[in-house]
């Protein structure tokens, strides 16, 4: 079942044309990656969702309920741009977020605590904001987009300005909350991430998808028989079926070679092929990485 | 509605609580409380007798020269030589020394202290030679001072407004004073805390915690409970301010003067001119509430207060989610500012002819009026004037508000863009 799914979703701004036609849905408890260059149209349909802006045209419907002002409540928001008030203490700041989002003022300090205990945070809540480094406000904003235990989590760049410690540390919380059911929608230009933690992927370029789908059936669409092979000695030649694409030598005498299956052969007819000639030390099929899949496929867009 | 009370309290506890606010809401107060001590201060210790030795050579003065502005004169037969000495040793205020004298050509009187006399002093001390002068010339040329007296007439005008129901008599210096005093009030609260509005929403917008916050509540709501917010706080320092000045005067300055009510109202007469104008003062405010229908007047001045707050704080937010900066604010302030000003330069206008054209129309429209308006009402003004005003600045701050309410939820999400009037133009154009 889908947590949300948008159809046809046109935003125009005074000049350009932000989102065109763009139809998506993202499956219930996924961890779903939005991708695509700057000013492809990520934040437009972040904000859309959120009914911060509204399309043009197209419709989106959560739940199978069209948006509306109730779902403000069972939504989480983590903007690209966040800020917090600097006068504030952390406390009141989580308060007044979290009662924002229709939680009551008892319940809310009750969770505030549990996050605070979570993160080992326990002497932060009447700190000022402006004592904080810009990386424990991170946190801080990253508790108030989830405290109110929303259904759906949208983060825009949430590792932006996070040390590896902390940014590993939301990533522990991201899987932790789609454990327990939520739905996660995130933006990132960081492709190790996506790779790591998303179920789905979907990449918009210039306003249109180009791609979308789970992560591993897009994988699969890309992988084109390309195998790496790590060996001692040179491969002389490969009989018909079966393209070396390049050599390196990486160390003494330790060879990888890129061999391409042009025909119907499987990896074993390639093994057998090369077992004769040289001492194989690993073979593994190239899967593209999602950050080739990324380059590879705005590259194209840019040249079609 | 309770995102709205969530937001304006927020903006109420995070104002009320700060340093600044504390500060200018206790210490105002005591400034204004402490300065009028300080008047009364120096009225009471100014109306200490000063003794004034004098010698008079002449033989016209003894008997007949009085003390006013509290001397005291006493006459003494020393030669000068020695009373100098005791000026000196600072045994008494001062020595008035004349010579023998000719009436018609007064010259050589000399007065002698050890500082330089106070202008109240030496006036006081001219006075008192001045009018046994002029009575001593009166008997010479004849005439008896009573038949003098009796030339002296006392003509008052009365000034009758025809136009209520009932005749009333207006007393102008006092319904000026009454109109032009609420008519400030009113400016300066719609300056100083329009201009707070255009500020919060500034920081709300440059620091980026404006879009957490619309993607919770609706972007009009967010500014309606800012603008309510910070309209709380300024009531509530409005209020504040009367309460603590009040009571400052009312409880230190009896401390001061050392003596209760009595002391109290001398001192205050003391601040008066003369017992004369105090007592015409006093009329004078007794006519006014007596004929001033004060309850239309305070329920004129709260209804303009925060019709004019809530007209003006809606522009100021609109500008505030339209910059980038605080420097980019100036070129949109002066459309918003030149109302304000027109309004504080027609002051002398309207007082002259407070139902004139001029004064018509700016008290109707929503621009002018809760400053034009309120300085008319002391004047009467008739009643379906007063209506229509009203209801146009209701529609007037319902306008603005709408129009803000469009503009703002485009402006708070726009970073760097260039904005010109043309571009919020479009804005407001824009649909959803």
């Amino acid at each position: 079942m889908d947590i949300l799914s948008a159809k046809g979703i046109t935003k125009r701004y005074a000049n350009h044309l932000a989102l065109s036609n763009l139809d998506l849905n993202v499956p219930d408890a996924s961890i779903f990656g939005l991708l695509g260059p700057n000013g492809a149209g990520k934040t437009t349909f972040l904000r859309i969702i959120n009914q911060i802006i509204y399309a043009d045209e197209g419709s989106v419907t959560i739940e199978d309920r069209k948006l509306s002002q109730n779902h403000i409540e069972m939504i989480g928001y983590l903007p690209e741009e966040r800020g917090l008030y600097k006068k504030m203490k952390v406390g009141e700041h989580l308060l007044y977020f979290a009662r924002l989002k229709g939680l009551k003022r008892i319940e809310a300090i009750k969770r505030i605590k549990v996050w605070f205990r979570k993160f080992d945070i326990p002497d932060w809540l009447d700190k000022k904001v402006e004592d904080l480094s810009k990386g424990m406000q991170q946190k801080v904003q990253f508790i108030a987009t989830v405290l109110h235990e929303p259904k759906l989590i949208i983060l825009d760049e949430p590792f932006s300005g996070f040390d590896p410690i902390n940014a590993n540390l939301i990533k522990d919380e991201i899987l932790e909350l789609r454990e327990k059911g939520s739905t996660i929608i995130f933006s990132t230009h960081r492709m190790e991430s996506v790779e790591e933690l998303c179920d789905h992927i979907a990449l918009i370029n210039e306003g249109v998808k180009v791609l979308d789908g789970p992560k591993k059936e897009i994988k699969n669409q890309f992988r084109n028989n390309t195998f790496s092979v790590e060996h001692l000695s040179s491969i002389s030649s490969l009989p018909p079926g079966f393209e070396l694409n390049s050599s390196k030598n990486i160390e003494d005498n330790l060879l990888v070679s890129e061999i391409h299956i042009t025909d119907n052969s499987k990896p074993n007819d390639l093994l057998q092929a090369i077992i004769q000639q040289t001492e194989i030390r690993s073979f593994s099929e190239m899967i593209p990485s999602v950050n080739d899949i990324f380059i590879r496929t705005v590259k194209e867009q840019a040249h079609g | 509605m309770d995102k709205i009370w969530l937001i304006l309290s927020r903006e109420y506890i995070s104002r009320v609580k700060k340093k600044s606010f504390l500060l200018a809401t206790f210490l105002t107060p005591l400034f204004f409380g402490g300065l009028y001590a300080v008047a009364i201060y120096f009225a009471v210790s100014d109306s200490e007798e000063k003794v004034v030795k004098v010698i008079d050579e002449s033989g016209l003065f003894a008997g007949k020269l009085e003390g006013r502005n509290s001397v005291v004169f006493e006459f003494v037969s020393d030669p000068i030589d020695s009373a100098r000495k005791k000026v000196e040793k600072g045994n008494f205020d001062g020595l008035l020394y004349i010579k023998d004298l000719d009436v018609n050509d007064p010259q050589g009187i000399n007065f002698y202290s050890m500082s330089t006399p106070g202008i109240d002093l030496i006036r006081g001390v001219n006075r008192s030679l001045e009018a046994v002068v002029r009575d001593i010339k009166i008997e010479r040329m004849g005439f008896t001072k009573s038949a003098l007296d009796s030339l002296n007439t006392d003509v008052e005008i009365t000034s009758i407004n025809l136009s209520g129901e009932d005749e009333k008599e207006g007393n102008a210096a006092i319904a000026m004073a009454v109109g032009t005093f609420s008519g400030m009030l009113i400016y300066m609260f719609m300056l100083i805390y329009g201009s707070q509005v255009m500020r919060g929403v500034m920081q709300e917008k440059t620091s980026k915690i404006v879009e957490i916050l619309v993607s919770s509540v609706r972007p009009f709501h967010l500014m309606m409970g800012k603008i309510l917010g910070i309209a709380a706080v300024g009531l509530t320092q409005f209020v504040l301010w009367i309460v603590l000045t009040v009571s400052i005067i009312s409880f230190v300055a009896p401390m001061i003067t050392d003596g209760g009510v009595e002391d109290m109202a001398a001192a205050q007469s003391e601040l008066a001119q003369s017992p004369e104008a105090q007592n015409e003062l006093l009329a004078a405010i007794d006519e006014v509430v007596n004929n001033i229908n004060i309850p239309l007047l305070v329920g004129s001045f709260f209804f303009y207060f925060l019709a004019g707050y809530l007209f003006y704080a809606a522009l100021f937010a609109m500008i505030g989610a339209v910059v980038d900066s605080e420097a980019d604010t100036q070129q949109f302030m002066l459309p918003i500012m030149l109302p304000l000003i027109a309004s504080m330069m027609f002051l002398g206008v309207i007082i002259k002819d407070p139902s004139g054209p001029i004064a018509f129309w700016m008290s109707i429209i929503p621009f002018f009026s809760p400053i034009i308006m309120m300085i008319r009402i002391p004047f009467d003004v008739p009643l379906w004037e007063l209506a229509l005003s009203m209801f146009l600045m209701v529609a007037g701050f319902i306008g603005t508000t709408w129009m803000a309410g469009r503009v703002y939820r485009i402006g708070i999400l726009m970073h760097g863009a260039k904005v010109n009037y043309k571009v919020i133009f479009k804005w407001l154009m824009m649909k959803n």
